[in-house]
C-alpha cells in the first residue's frame, strides 16, 4: 500500500517536472521516452494488431501456451543475463541444453522401449539424473568462466569454442551402443510426468509443471542477483573490473561463478526440454541462444555492462513469445521468422544502446 | 614614472594587443539549472587568460560552447572579429581554436603518431588513399622537437604514463597551428618538471601571438603564467582581473564568495608507536625496488616524488594489487603478506586508487553500490544481504563524510568529483582499516572539496589510523602530512619531517635516482 503511494508521488512528482519544461525539452523529453519504450510500444501494438485478425491469440488456451513457452525458455536467458551483465556473452547455451537435455532423455528412457540407448539401464532417479545434467552443465560453465577470468579471453570467442565442443560431444554421446545417431524418444513417464504433468487447470487447459520450475527458478535468481554478495560483486565486476579488483572483489571467482550458475541453467533447460520435446536430436537446443541473449536486451539486460533486472529478462523472454506465437497465428511463413527474429533483436539493442549514449 | 603611472602603461599595452576571442552574454540552460548566465570572455593575442571557478562554475559548460560541444542558448562569439558558431570540435580545430582535454580521449592501443594525426592522416601523395607512415613520423618529430618532447611517435600510447599521453594532447594541439588553444587542467596529472616544461610550451605559444585560456585550480601556477584571470561562481561571470597585483586570497575569495582563511585544517593528530614496517619492498615488474620504511599510528606520511618514481606502485605493491618481487610488511609487530587486495582488506588495508575514473568509481552503478562494495560481507543477514543494513551503512557513509546527494539511488556518475572522492573514502572506512593508502586524494577536486577532503584526513589520523598519502602537489604534502618520504626511480631517495623541510629539499631529493 505505502509502495503503491509512493509510486505514485514519484509519478505526480515527475509530471510536475514535466509540466516546468520548456516547449523544445518537452518535445525532447516525450521523444526520449517513447524511444527509450519503443521496444514495449511495438509489441503492444503487435498484439492488439495480431488479436484483431485473429481473436483466438487472445483464448485462454493461446495465452496458457505463450506461459508455458515463456516458462520453458526463461531458464537459459536467466543464466545467459549474468553473462551480460559482465559485458560478456554466451553462445554455448544452445548447444548445452542439446546435450543435457539427450543425456536427461537417454537416462529415463522406459525400460520396455525397443530403441534404448543404454539397453540394460533401469530407469534411474529424477533426481539423481537432475543433479547429473546440472553437473554437465556447470562443468561447461566452469570451462567457460575460467578461460574467460584467467585468460581474460573475450566470452564470444570462449564459448564459440565450447560450442563446437559440446556440440561434437553430443554427436558422439548419440552415437552409443547401436543408437547411431538416432533421435531418444520413448521417455519414461515419471519423467514427462515430473515436466509435463498438469500444475493446475484453467477453463480446463492445463498448465504444466514446468511453469512452476521456471517461478522457483526466477525467485532464486532474483534472490543472487540482489540479495547476495555474489550477485553485487557481479554488477561491481560488469561495470568497472579494475576499481572492483581494487576494492576486494574476488574478479576471477565473480566470473567463473556467473557462467558456472549459466551453465546449471542450461543443465535444468535441458532436462525440462528432454521431456518437453519428447524427442531428443543433435539438433535440439539449437540457436536457443540468440532468443535468450534477445530476450535480455529486450528486457533492458544491457551489453555496456553492469545494468540488467531478473524482472525485465522475464518480460523480455514472455514478449518473444508472444511476438513468435502472434506471428504463429498471422500464418507467417517460417523463414520469413528468422529475418523477424533478427531485426527485433537489432532493433533492440540499438533502442538500449541510445539509452547510454552520452548525448552531446 | 612612479609605480602607478608604470602599471597604467602596463595595462595600456595589454589593451592595445588584438582581441582574438570575444564572447559575450553567453547563455545556456540545463533542466532545472542555469548553467551560464550571461558570460563574458575575451582573450587577447599574445596572452594567457586564466579561466577560475570551483568545480560547476561553469568554466567547462562554456568551453563547451565554444566548441559547439553544447548549442548556446544565447550570447555571441567572435574570432578575430568575425561572428563564428561551430557545430563541432572539427570545425573548431580547422579555424584554429583547439583544446588541451583534462580527461585524455586517447587511442591507447594506437601509437602516438597515430594519435597524433587521427583525422587528418597525411596521404602518400594527392588523391592516393593510402597514408604516408614515413611523413606522419617526420611531422610528429618537428612538432616534438620544437617543443622539446622526448618521445618516441612510435611508442604505444598504453605504455606510457599518463604525464606523457598529456604532453602529447598538448603536442598534437599545436600542431594544429591553433590561434586560441585551451588548456583545461593540464597540470593535473603532471610532476612539477613536467609543469616547467608545460610553461615553456606556453610562453612559446603566447610569444608566437596565440591566445591561451588556461583553466586550472592552482593558484600558484594561474599567478605565474596568466596575464589576465576570469573568475567564475554558479555560472555567473564574477570578475575580469589583470593577473598582476592579484593575490591567492583575492582570487579565492571571488571564487568562493567568501572568505577562506586558510588552505589546510589544524593539525589534531598525535603520533603513537609504529604500526606498519615495510622492509626491502621491490616489485615484480615495475622498477620499485628496496624501498624500507615505518609508519606509525595516528601518522600521516607523505610520499612525494616525480611521476614514473614508484610512488603509486609503492601502494600497489602494499595492497598486493601488483606483484611482489621481495620484501616483508610487519603490522602491529605480525608479519603480514597482503596477497591480494582481499587479504589486503582483512589485515587492515584500504587503497583509494589515483585515477578515479578508471579505477575507483562504477560510474554506471548508483551510491549505495558504491560504497558498500568493499563491507558486503557485514551487511548480510544469513546469506543474503539486507537491505536494512547496506541503507544503514551508505547514511553513515553521507553523513560523516558529507556527501551531498539527493539519495543513495544516485548513479555516482552524476556526482561531482569532490563527492566521488568522499564516496570512495567511505567505502573504505567501512571496512574498517588501520592503515589508509591513499594515492593522489584531491586530484582534480576543487578548493573547498580539497579542504574537506583534509579535514576528513587529519581526523581520520586522530583516531589513531595511519595515513600514507601521494601527492604531487607540494604544498598539499607539507599541510597536511607530518612526514614525507621522497621516491626517485623506484627507489626511497630520502625522508623529511614536514614541519622542518621545504619544497626545494624534496625537489632535489625526488632527482636523486631520476
Amino acid at each position: 500500500m505505502s509502495a503503491a503511494i509512493k509510486r505514485k508521488g514519484r509519478l505526480s512528482a515527475r509530471l510536475e517536472e514535466f509540466k516546468a519544461k520548456s516547449g523544445a525539452d518537452k518535445r525532447r523529453a516525450i521523444v526520449d521516452l517513447l524511444f527509450n519504450n519503443a521496444m514495449y510500444i511495438i509489441i503492444v501494438i503487435a498484439i492488439i494488431y495480431i488479436a484483431i485478425q485473429v481473436p483466438a491469440f487472445l483464448s485462454t488456451s493461446s495465452i496458457v501456451n505463450i506461459i508455458s513457452l515463456t516458462a520453458a525458455k526463461l531458464p537459459i536467458a536467466l543464466g545467459i543475463g549474468g553473462a551480460i551483465v559482465l559485458t560478456g556473452t554466451d553462445i554455448s547455451a544452445g548447444r548445452c541444453v542439446g546435450l543435457t537435455a539427450c543425456i536427461s532423455a537417454a537416462l529415463l528412457q522406459m525400460t520396455n522401449y525397443a530403441n534404448k540407448i543404454f539397453p540394460e539401464l533401469e530407469v534411474m532417479p529424477l533426481w539423481i539424473v537432475l543433479l547429473i545434467v546440472i553437473a554437465v552443465g556447470a562443468a561447461v560453465g566452469l570451462v567457460n568462466g575460467f578461460f574467460v577470468a584467467k585468460f581474460k579471453l573475450h566470452p564470444f570467442i570462449v564459448t564459440l569454442s565450447t560450442q563446437l565442443i559440446v556440440y561434437g560431444l553430443i554427436l558422439m554421446f548419440l552415437m552409443i551402443g547401436s543408437n547411431n545417431g538416432q533421435t531418444l524418444s520413448g521417455l519414461d513417464e515419471s519423467y514427462t510426468n515430473f515436466v509435463k504433468g498438469t500444475l493446475f487447470r484453467i477453463d480446463g487447459v492445463a498448465v504444466p509443471k514446468y511453469v512452476l520450475y521456471a517461478i522457483i527458478l526466477t525467485a532464486l535468481m532474483w534472490l543472487v542477483w540482489n540479495k547476495t554478495k555474489f550477485g553485487k560483486n557481479m554488477f561491481a565486476v560488469g561495470s568497472n573490473e579494475e576499481a572492483a579488483n581494487v576494492s576486494g572483489v574476488n574478479v576471477f571467482w565473480t566470473i567463473v561463478i556467473v557462467f558456472v550458475i549459466a551453465g546449471a541453467m542450461y543443465g535444468i533447460t535441458g532436462f525440462i526440454e528432454g521431456a518437453r520435446i519428447a524427442s531428443c536430436s543433435a539438433n535440439t537446443g539449437l540457436n536457443y541462444e540468440s532468443d535468450a541473449i534477445a530476450a535480455c536486451v529486450i528486457g533492458g539486460v544491457s551489453f555496456v555492462g553492469g545494468t540488467g533486472k531478473i524482472s525485465g529478462i522475464v518480460i523480455g523472454v514472455f514478449l518473444l513469445q508472444i511476438i513468435f506465437v502472434g506471428l504463429n497465428f498471422l500464418s507467417v511463413d517460417q523463414n520469413l521468422l528468422y529475418v523477424i527474429k533478427g531485426m527485433i533483436i537489432l532493433v533492440a539493442c540499438a533502442i538500449d544502446m541510445r539509452k547510454y549514449l552520452a548525448r552531446k | 614614472m612612479s609605480e602607478k603611472e608604470k602599471n597604467i602603461d602596463n595595462v595600456r599595452q595589454e589593451n592595445e594587443k588584438p582581441v582574438l576571442l570575444r564572447m559575450e552574454n553567453i547563455e545556456k540552460a540545463f533542466p532545472g539549472v542555469k548553467a551560464l548566465d550571461k558570460v563574458n570572455l575575451t582573450v587577447k593575442a599574445g596572452t594567457v587568460h586564466a579561466l577560475m571557478g570551483e568545480n560547476g562554475a561553469g568554466k567547462s559548460t562554456l568551453m563547451k560552447c565554444l566548441f559547439g560541444v553544447y548549442s548556446k542558448d544565447g550570447g555571441k562569439i567572435y574570432l578575430e572579429g568575425k561572428e563564428i558558431n561551430f557545430k563541432n570540435s572539427k570545425e573548431a580545430l580547422e579555424n584554429g581554436v583547439a583544446m588541451v582535454h583534462q580527461e585524455l580521449n586517447q587511442a591507447l592501443k594506437r601509437n602516438v603518431m597515430d594519435n597524433m594525426w587521427l583525422g587528418r592522416f597525411p596521404k602518400v601523395a594527392k588523391g592516393v588513399p593510402i597514408t604516408s607512415e614515413k611523413k606522419m613520423y617526420k611531422a610528429t618529430k618537428e612538432v616534438f622537437d620544437k617543443l622539446e618532447i622526448n618521445v618516441d611517435p612510435k611508442t604505444v600510447m598504453s605504455r606510457m604514463p599518463v604525464s606523457q599521453r598529456q604532453m602529447v594532447e598538448i603536442a598534437k594541439a599545436v600542431s594544429y597551428n591553433s590561434k586560441v588553444i585551451v588548456f583545461d587542467e593540464p597540470t593535473s596529472s603532471l610532476t612539477e618538471e613536467e609543469v616547467e616544461h608545460l610553461f615553456r610550451i606556453i610562453n612559446m605559444l603566447r610569444d608566437q601571438g596565440c591566445g591561451i585560456i588556461y583553466i586550472s585550480h592552482k593558484m600558484a601556477e594561474i599567478l605565474r603564467i596568466s596575464d589576465e584571470v576570469t573568475i567564475m561562481r554558479d555560472g555567473k561571470w564574477i570578475a575580469t582581473k589583470d593577473a598582476k597585483g592579484l593575490t591567492t586570497d583575492e582570487i579565492i575569495k571571488l571564487m568562493v564568495g567568501r572568505e577562506l582563511t586558510n588552505l589546510y585544517p589544524p593539525k589534531t593528530n598525535e603520533i603513537g608507536d609504529v604500526l606498519l614496517d615495510v622492509k626491502d619492498l621491490s616489485a615484480m615488474y615495475s622498477k620499485l625496488s628496496d624501498v624500507s620504511f615505518s609508519a606509525r599510528k595516528g601518522e600521516i606520511l607523505g610520499v612525494a616524488g616525480l611521476d614514473g618514481s614508484g610512488r603509486t606502485e609503492l601502494l600497489e605493491n602494499i595492497f598486493g594489487v601488483a606483484t611482489r618481487k621481495s620484501g616483508k610488511l610487519t603490522l602491529d609487530g605480525k608479519p603480514i603478506r597482503n596477497r591480494n587486495s582481499r587479504d589486503s582488506i582483512k589485515n587492515g588495508f584500504a587503497l583509494l586508487t589515483e585515477e578515479r575514473r578508471a579505477t575507483g568509481i562504477f560510474s554506471i552503478l548508483n551510491i549505495r553500490e558504491n560504497a558498500t562494495i568493499s563491507s558486503l560481507g557485514k551487511c548480510r543477514s544469513g546469506p543474503l544481504l539486507s537491505k536494512k543494513k547496506l541503507k544503514k551503512s551508505t547514511d553513515w557513509c553521507i553523513d560523516s563524510m558529507r556527501i551531498k546527494t539527493p539519495s543513495q539511488e544516485t548513479k555516482i556518475r552524476s556526482l561531482s568529483g569532490g563527492n566521488q572522492q568522499k564516496v570512495i573514502l567511505g567505502r573504505w572506512l567501512l571496512t574498517e582499516p588501520t592503515v589508509l593508502l591513499l594515492d593522489e586524494p584531491t586530484r582534480g577536486i576543487d578548493v573547498g572539496a580539497k579542504y574537506e577532503i583534509y579535514e576528513l584526513i587529519i581526523d581520520l589520523a586522530a583516531k589513531g589510523k595511519t595515513v600514507i598519502m601521494v601527492s604531487s602537489e607540494m604544498p598539499e604534502l607539507l599541510g597536511v602530512c607530518d612526514r614525507i618520504l621522497v621516491m626517485s626511480g623506484g627507489r626511497l631517495a630520502g625522508e623529511v619531517n614536514a614541519a622542518d623541510t621545504t619544497q626545494e629539499e624534496i625537489m632535489a631529493l625526488a632527482a636523486k635516482y631520476a
